[in-house]
């Protein structure tokens, strides 16, 4: 008897490490974590140093080195590895610098969406009744909802600061975030564990954060990354109709209708920012699909 | 008893309509932004800047505009747009039936493709064909109609110019057309040049919508058939003597079209959301596009009377899709 109540205390923290390790150790094995969260590390690092990367001020206009051609093609400058655009702003440059703004749409973004979303996810899913009715009507609705035209009118929200630019897409991703945690919510409240809990006498926000929110955590990482690859695109389409921050600030959406623009005199001007674009989006998708792979012991076997 | 549940939802959608109106009508005059500024040259007289505000009736308290704007579209008045200056209703009837040409093209498409695909998969399983189609359609599941659309401008528009880059109908083809549905009528008057060119505008965002859709249907589609070729009745069948082909096309997709109706149903409204954009890239006349202009022209009666059509549009198609999941399924239909 003396044994078994002695020893949980001490082996408490060891699995716990393990389990953690044993996630990572999963997590990385997966090639599409590897590789997606790669580029997004990457990105990460360019957005930071941007200035430093940079070869030229993103912002700096010469209409004498107009539209020139990316190196290697007849016409370019030495100097503009990428081209420039019609007001001679260096292509490259300019998409260092855009992924200050993508990155920072996607992390906000989709951390607002996923905060709220997966709060009242919880209160939903636990309490089926009162607050679960009064709760689940919107992300109810938002399923006959596409992304886009909400997102047009929302464009026009709030001012072209940045801070107010991660709007749009959070107030649209947090009911998907809403409706995959009130569903994994309800599923695990009727589950033996969370009786247990109940019997106890552990209160409910106790048993809603200590006990439901860390198995729901699996399927909440992985959403996380797929809504940050949707908030690049929305921010993306939100820049290239005008919509966005103000146009002095360097956006993959902005260069993209630039590019639109110019497409017959400069294809580089349209094709540098659109393969970053995607890319970025791709790389978000594989990080989140490898993610719940990895995470999912379902899924593992 | 399916008239009364349809009855029920209609009410329901009227219900939910009626609050999305009241949320974009509140929102729209709350955010910043005036229309009358945007429309006026600088340096208008406060008293002419007041003038136009009563004549669109933006003087008025929120309650009492809301209630003017219901009032007024219970009788089939939608406004004037601001920024056009024309009747929102015959602005409408004007471009909703582009985007719809457009939208439905890409529905075709992505199901007949979507289809194709998802019939080849379950022909080629087990096949060394079967991965490789399915990694093919895992990409094309990645890329969002924005991504397609502008890969096709770069694609067929410049590097290899076959189709027209923006536009409806070439100005040379503008000819006396009836109804506002040109693909619809110059092939039914069998103007066949004129439906070509219509045609060619539409190909690049008909893709571009479609591709993504087709990449859905193909996927959800081919998951059903592999569940449902392993059933008895296709074992029977088998032993039969039934081509593999007539196995999956007369027994097999039978049993295993519903989901992907539903399913299809979904995304047919988010490939409508997503004439939004598209129709900007291809700078193509339908709602889409008047919609984002209406946006940054803070355009208020445009953007309600849009507001309304899109929604309008989605309930329609959703209740469309209900009953058709319920014809193709005969255990809902009697129940």
């Amino acid at each position: 008897m003396a044994d078994v109540t002695a020893s949980p205390p001490l082996a408490l923290p060891a699995p716990r490490r393990s389990a953690f390790a044993r996630h990572l150790k999963a997590m990385l094995r997966e090639p599409r974590v590897a590789i997606g969260g790669g580029f997004i590390l990457l990105l990460l690092l360019v957005a930071i140093f941007a200035p430093f990367l940079a070869p030229k001020d993103p912002l700096e206009q010469d209409l004498m080195l107009g539209t020139l051609p990316p190196a290697g093609y007849a016409g370019a400058e030495p100097g503009y590895w990428l081209g420039t655009d019609d007001l001679g702003r260096d292509v490259l440059s300019r998409v260092l610098y855009g992924t200050r703004v993508a990155l920072t749409v996607a992390f906000v973004a989709a951390g607002l969406a996923g905060l709220i979303g997966t709060a009242l996810g919880l209160i939903a899913g636990w309490d089926g009744g009162r607050a679960g009715r009064g709760i689940s009507p919107p992300p109810g609705i938002s399923v006959g909802l596409p992304p886009g035209p909400p997102s047009v009118p929302l464009g026009a929200l709030p001012g072209s600061r940045l801070p107010s630019r991660t709007a749009p897409p959070a107030s649209i991703g947090w009911t998907r975030f809403c409706r995959v945690v009130r569903a994994e919510t309800q599923a695990q409240a009727s589950m033996d564990y969370v009786v247990a809990a109940r019997t106890i006498g552990f209160s409910r926000l106790h048993i809603l954060l200590r006990e439901i929110l860390p198995n729901v955590a699996p399927a909440l990482i992985a959403l996380v990354s797929l809504e940050m690859g949707i908030a690049v695109i929305v921010e993306a389409i939100l820049s290239f109709v005008g919509l966005s921050v103000s146009s002095d600030t360097p956006t993959w959406g902005g260069m993209i209708a630039q590019g639109r623009q110019i497409v017959y005199q400069g294809w580089w001007v349209l094709v540098v920012p659109l393969t970053v674009l995607f890319a970025t989006v791709l790389a978000f998708n594989q990080l989140g699909d490898g993610l719940r792979r990895a995470l999912d012991p379902v899924m593992r076997r | 008893m399916i008239a009364f549940s349809i009855l029920k939802r209609l009410a329901m959608a009227a219900i939910t309509l009626f609050g999305v109106a009241v949320i974009v009508f509140v929102l729209l005059r709350v955010v910043p932004g005036d229309p009358i500024a945007m429309m006026i040259s600088p340096g208008a007289s406060p008293e002419s800047i007041a003038a136009l505000r009563a004549q669109y009736g933006l003087d008025a308290s929120l309650p009492m505009q809301f209630l003017v704007w219901l009032k007024a579209v219970a009788t089939g008045d939608f406004g004037t747009s601001i920024s056009l200056r024309r009747d929102v209703l015959g602005l409408l009837a004007e471009r909703l039936p582009a985007t719809l040409e457009l939208a439905f093209a890409a529905l075709v498409l992505a199901i007949l493709l979507g289809g194709a695909v998802a019939v080849a998969g379950t022909l080629l399983r087990r096949t060394p064909g079967e991965p490789v189609l399915d990694t093919i359609n895992g990409l094309f599941l990645a890329v969002p109609d924005f991504v397609w659309a502008l890969a096709l401008v770069l694609l067929l528009g410049v590097a290899f110019p076959v189709f027209p880059l923006s536009g409806r109908i070439d100005p040379v083809h503008q000819v006396d057309f009836a109804t506002p549905f040109y693909l619809l009528e110059s092939l039914l008057r069998l103007r066949f040049s004129t439906a070509a060119d219509i045609a060619a505008h539409m190909v690049m965002p008909v893709l571009a919508l479609g591709l993504p859709l087709a990449a859905i249907i193909a996927r959800v589609l081919k998951g059903a058939l592999m569940e449902a070729m392993v059933q008895d009745y296709i074992l029977l069948a088998r032993l039969k003597g039934m081509s593999s082909l007539r196995l999956v096309l007369q027994e097999a997709l039978r049993n295993a079209i519903g989901p992907t109706i539903a399913l299809t149903g979904v995304q047919f409204t988010f490939l409508i959301g997503g004439t939004v954009i598209v129709e900007r890239i291809f700078a193509y006349p339908g709602i889409g596009n008047m919609a984002i202009d209406a946006v940054i022209n803070r355009d208020l009666p445009l953007i309600q009377g849009l507001v309304l059509a899109f929604g309008a549009l989605f309930i329609l198609i959703n209740l469309l899709v209900d009953m058709l999941v319920v014809a193709f399924n005969p255990r809902l239909r009697h129940g």
